[in-house]
């Protein structure tokens, strides 16, 4: 809990790196580099998801997304989108670390393409190994509070519970089991997949999660760097209104100005 | 360009991201990221599925038969 710190301190640290934003956003799907780049610009957010593909050979002179997304300014996050078994993740992760020369990486093996759910026991064995080769790992996971644990028992740095499937903009489904995972983790916890507009992003907050990691509610929003402005809005409110801590709900209603002295 | 060699040039066959290519032989593997047309140090390159770090890609030669993945980054969420 950070409720002592004063506002303008309200920092987060993953594995020793602190940071003010509690968004984190991909960076698949935009209509261009461009948009990618001034959507990340108004989100404030100061980490980025990237994937790792193949060079394209046939088109060596392609626009990267290095030109526009500066690694210096902005963490990347190399993800292990796309990967189905704890190998495949873990070669990816190695090709990553050398790319960009980063041991911060976010892991997600996943285990079926219909509902790219992740795969736990794949997600916790190669958290184990990538956490013994010196990985510094942010776990997208089940938002299943014992599977949270066996993350972090494995050795993550992050515990990343699905809000509702990749790309469904559903919102957080299951509050319950969010706030179970908030209480008892050690690390920080992120939603990570499934806010679909502001409002979610702001009850993931609520629930008293460390930050937000979004892509498609951004990318496929009508105006994506309006969206990326309401999201940072959202989970900024989000975080404020937790630290405030709500007023407690009632049955019935209860009047707010005095009784006494009604003429 | 690589479809003008002769024959009496030593070339070795390799698989770059899963496509047969002929490189002259004595090619590093830094040379061979140059030669597809990319800058060695924005990519990785993982050899028959070992990576090769970056400060020996000037250095390692590359080899007939070997099996080469080379990746940046891309946009993904």
């Amino acid at each position: 809990m950070n409720a002592h710190h004063p506002v303008d301190a309200d920092t987060w640290t993953v594995a020793g790196r602190t940071f003010r934003s509690r968004l984190i956003v991909g960076t698949g799907k935009y209509k261009s580099l461009e948009q990618n780049a001034a959507a990340v610009e108004a989100s404030g957010a100061e980490i980025v998801t990237v994937a790792v593909r193949r060079v394209n050979v046939s088109d060596p002179n392609a626009p990267m997304l290095t030109d526009y997304i500066d690694p210096k300014r902005v963490t990347y996050l190399p993800n292990t989108a796309g990967c189905f078994t704890a190998e495949e993740a873990i070669r990816t992760l190695r090709l990553a670390r050398e790319a960009g020369g980063w041991t911060l990486v976010k892991l997600e093996v996943l285990a079926e393409a219909k509902t790219l759910y992740p795969d736990m026991i794949e997600t916790v064995r190669a958290t184990e190994l990538l956490a013994r080769e010196g990985f510094e790992v942010m776990v997208y996971c089940t938002d299943d509070p014992i599977m949270a644990r066996r993350c972090e028992d494995a050795g993550a740095v992050a515990v990343m519970p699905l809000g509702a499937p990749i790309g469904s903009g559903l919102g957080v489904q299951n509050p319950v089991t969010i706030r179970l995972i908030v209480e008892q983790a050690k690390v920080p916890v992120l939603i990570d997949a499934g806010v679909g507009t502001a409002s979610d992003a702001a009850a993931a907050m609520e629930l008293g999660c460390d930050g937000v990691l979004m892509n498609t509610a951004i990318a496929e929003a009508k105006d994506p760097i309006l969206m990326a402005r309401a999201m940072k809005a959202a989970v900024e409110a989000g975080r404020l209104a937790y630290r405030a801590g709500r007023m407690q709900k009632r049955r019935y209603a209860d009047p707010s100005s005095p009784l006494a002295g009604l003429i | 360009m690589l479809q003008s060699m002769t024959t009496e040039t030593e070339t070795h066959s390799i698989s770059v991201n899963g496509e047969h290519r002929r490189v002259p032989a004595g090619t590093t593997v830094a040379g061979l990221v140059q030669l597809i047309g990319f800058d060695p140090a924005r990519v990785a390159v993982e050899r028959n599925l070992a990576v090769v770090p970056r400060s020996t890609l000037g250095e390692v030669q590359v080899e007939d038969g070997d099996d080469y993945e080379i990746v940046h980054f891309v946009g993904g969420g």
